[in-house]
């Protein structure tokens, strides 16, 4: 009786984004399936993030549709985008919290926006998210400026968990961490995914974290995607993937998690 | 454009989940079905605060039916728990393996002390009036040692004056002098229009209409024009020099200049003081002119007075030292207004929002200082006769 009906939660089909003249995504089509650790990746200006704000609905896109659990985000009204967003997550870059909120008041908002539940079962759903996502209890009631950035992402990774979706983005997760903070973010991510039964749409520039934690991965070249899994793409002959997979960090990545 | 396609329904279909609880001899029995996710939790919540047990009853839930639980529903689940356990024994039955993982990380998580919350009292309140107090005394200092510091590094300059960033100044007065030109205008304008109108209308009353002339020359060459021209431009670019100079502070811009070996007094502070200083005065004349020129204006329209009638008024009713008045201020001005702004862009730390605070207080404390002076002038003026 699980949302069984939508094995592809997000299917992008011709979409086409231009700034001015310049075309970012061009005919770009992207399938991803429910329960799976999508990676994206690509060069700087490749379009990555652009690609995740148009399918949350922040960027308009020039052409193609984009359908998120069965809605199309580009033409779908403001009720359903609201809909939408109860059943999705997004974690920004820098965490994105609310710099005049404790991050439990961060937590909070979007239960406070999309349910009237008593403040005593919000506390108790900001405890347990500060929990899961590895922050301590003390955590809550200090301000975004007091904590480091590895301790934001976290919050912000709170806030976007705060109503159990169904669907998670994660624009660089682990940019900016050190290494032991990124690894302990990918299996933090790996962690939640199982628990959760999350989906998870995550923009990266980490190998290691790609090799971690995706099980597929689409790769951004010449403005639209070339999607597989990892041993499928490290055989691709594209210049760019090939370097990309092939060059000095991607075959350190690879030796690494072969070593373990 | 018309989508022929049929489409699936919105969202998955929230299918509900169901809660029952009936007595069976001592026991009360709680069973629970179907998804137990959110939008349960949101329609149920009421419904599973009224189960209570009677003292001494033992309890059993039964999550047999259970087919989903997410985090919110486990904390309902626990919680109805937690209630019951007050009046007796709860036992959790037919609790899939997967839901138990979750039940029991939230139990732990239950287990953990809550950080204490200090509470605020009324000694607090007084304690905080004294640290900001204190605060205002530090900042008070931190601002006349950015005086001296800015004095010092403008005598090393006029030493070796070739170290003067003139190419910065140049821009800098073209942001803070020409581009503050149309505002400037139009507010001058506005304010000689309204001053004339409603005084030449008591004046009138008295006859006395041409007097005008010389209430709006001496008001408007002495203090009007060059006070008004002050607080327009510390709104304009004193903010934006905090803003500015905030900015790259958070950028790190400014620790990047230091470990090159750049003094940011000098790169930065100098050029927007000096440009300011210089500007103010043109700024405040051509404040004066347009003014002066509305005040004509009204003065023709409402009053009857003509251009010629005004100018021959204003050339035998006004010395040249109510203008010289207005003038040895404006540097002054300028040079507050200009140190506060980079003072507190210097001052911001931190987040974004420190740019925002520094703004806001940069802009206070500068048109409050520029009114202060201006009454100090006012009594040093008056004593010396002027």
């Amino acid at each position: 009786m699980k949302d069984e009906s939508y094995e592809t939660l997000i299917r992008i089909r011709d979409l086409r984004t231009t700034f001015g003249d310049q075309v970012v995504h061009d005919n770009l089509d992207l399938d991803v399936r429910k329960g799976e650790v999508m990676g994206v990746v690509g060069g700087s200006g490749a379009g990555k993030s652009v690609l995740l704000r148009e399918i949350v609905g922040l960027q308009r896109v020039s052409a193609g549709t984009i359908d998120v659990l069965g809605t199309d985000v580009t033409t779908c009204g403001v009720e359903a985008q609201q809909v939408l967003r109860r059943h999705w997550g997004v974690m920004f870059q820098e965490g994105a919290l609310f710099s005049s909120l404790t991050v439990t008041q961060n937590i909070q908002v979007p239960i406070r926006e999309l349910t009237d539940f008593p403040q005593s079962i919000q506390d108790e759903i900001a405890r347990v998210k500060l929990a899961m996502v590895g922050l301590p209890p003390d955590a809550g009631a200090k301000y975004p400026s007091q904590l480091s950035g590895g301790m934001k992402k976290r919050a912000g990774l709170a806030r976007a968990l705060a109503l159990d979706p169904g669907l998670l983005f994660l624009d660089e997760p682990t940019a900016g961490l050190d290494p032991i903070s990124a690894n302990q973010f990918d299996e933090l991510i790996k962690t939640l995914k199982k628990t959760l039964e999350l989906t998870v749409f995550m923009v990266t520039h980490d190998l290691d974290s790609l090799i971690a934690i995706c099980d597929r991965i689409a790769v951004l070249v010449d403005r639209h995607t070339v999607v597989g899994t990892l041993s499928e793409l490290m055989d691709d002959d594209h210049p760019w993937i090939h370097e990309y997979f092939r060059g000095p960090r991607g075959r350190a990545a690879l030796n690494a998690k072969e070593r373990n | 454009m018309l989508k022929s396609r049929s489409r699936p329904t919105i969202v998955p279909v929230a299918g509900t989940g169901t809660i029952d609880s009936r007595r069976e001899g001592d026991q009360l029995i709680v069973t629970l079905a179907g998804r137990w996710d959110v939008p349960t939790v949101i329609a149920l919540e009421p419904a599973v605060r009224t189960i209570q047990a009677d003292r001494g009853t033992s309890a059993t839930i039964d999550m047999a039916g259970v087919t989903l639980l997410d985090t919110v529903g486990a904390i309902a689940v626990s919680r109805l728990r937690d209630d019951l356990a007050k009046s007796g024994d709860v036992e959790l039955t037919g609790v899939r393996p997967a839901h138990a993982a979750l039940l029991e990380q939230i139990e732990s998580i239950d287990a953990q002390p809550l950080p204490v919350q200090p509470k605020v009292t009324i000694i607090d309140l007084i304690a905080d009036l004294g640290a900001a107090t204190v605060r205002l005394g530090y900042e008070a200092r931190e601002l006349v040692g950015f005086f001296g510091e800015l004095a010092v590094v403008f005598g090393r300059l006029l030493i070796h004056p070739g170290r003067l960033r003139l190419t910065s100044i140049t821009r800098h007065m073209q942001d803070v002098g020409i581009d503050a030109m149309p505002i400037v205008g139009l507010l001058a304008f506005l304010v000689g229009v309204v001053l004339t109108f409603i005084s030449g209308d008591q004046l009138q009353r008295f006859g006395a209409s041409i007097f005008i002339v010389n209430l709006i020359g001496i008001g408007v060459l002495r203090e009007l024009g060059i006070l008004i021209t002050a607080i327009i431009v510390a709104g304009r670019s004193g903010s934006a020099f905090t803003a500015e100079i905030g900015t790259m502070k958070i950028n790190q811009e400014i620790d990047a200049m230091r470990t090159i070996g750049l003094d940011p007094m000098e790169i930065l502070v100098i050029p927007r003081t000096v440009a300011l200083m210089v500007m103010l005065i043109p700024l405040g004349f051509f404040a004066d002119i347009v003014m002066i020129g509305g005040g004509a204006l009204m003065a023709n329209l409402s009053l009857g007075i003509s251009f010629p009638q005004f100018i021959n008024q204003f050339q035998s009713a006004i010395s040249i030292q109510h203008l010289w008045v207005g003038f040895i201020k404006t540097p002054f001005f300028a040079f507050v207004i200009a140190m506060v702004g980079c003072f507190h862009g210097l001052k911001v730390a931190g987040s974004a929002e420190s740019v925002g605070q520094q703004t806001t207080q940069s802009v206070v404390q500068s048109i409050f200082l520029v009114i202060t002076l201006d009454a100090i002038f006012a009594v040093i003026f008056s004593q010396i006769g002027w």
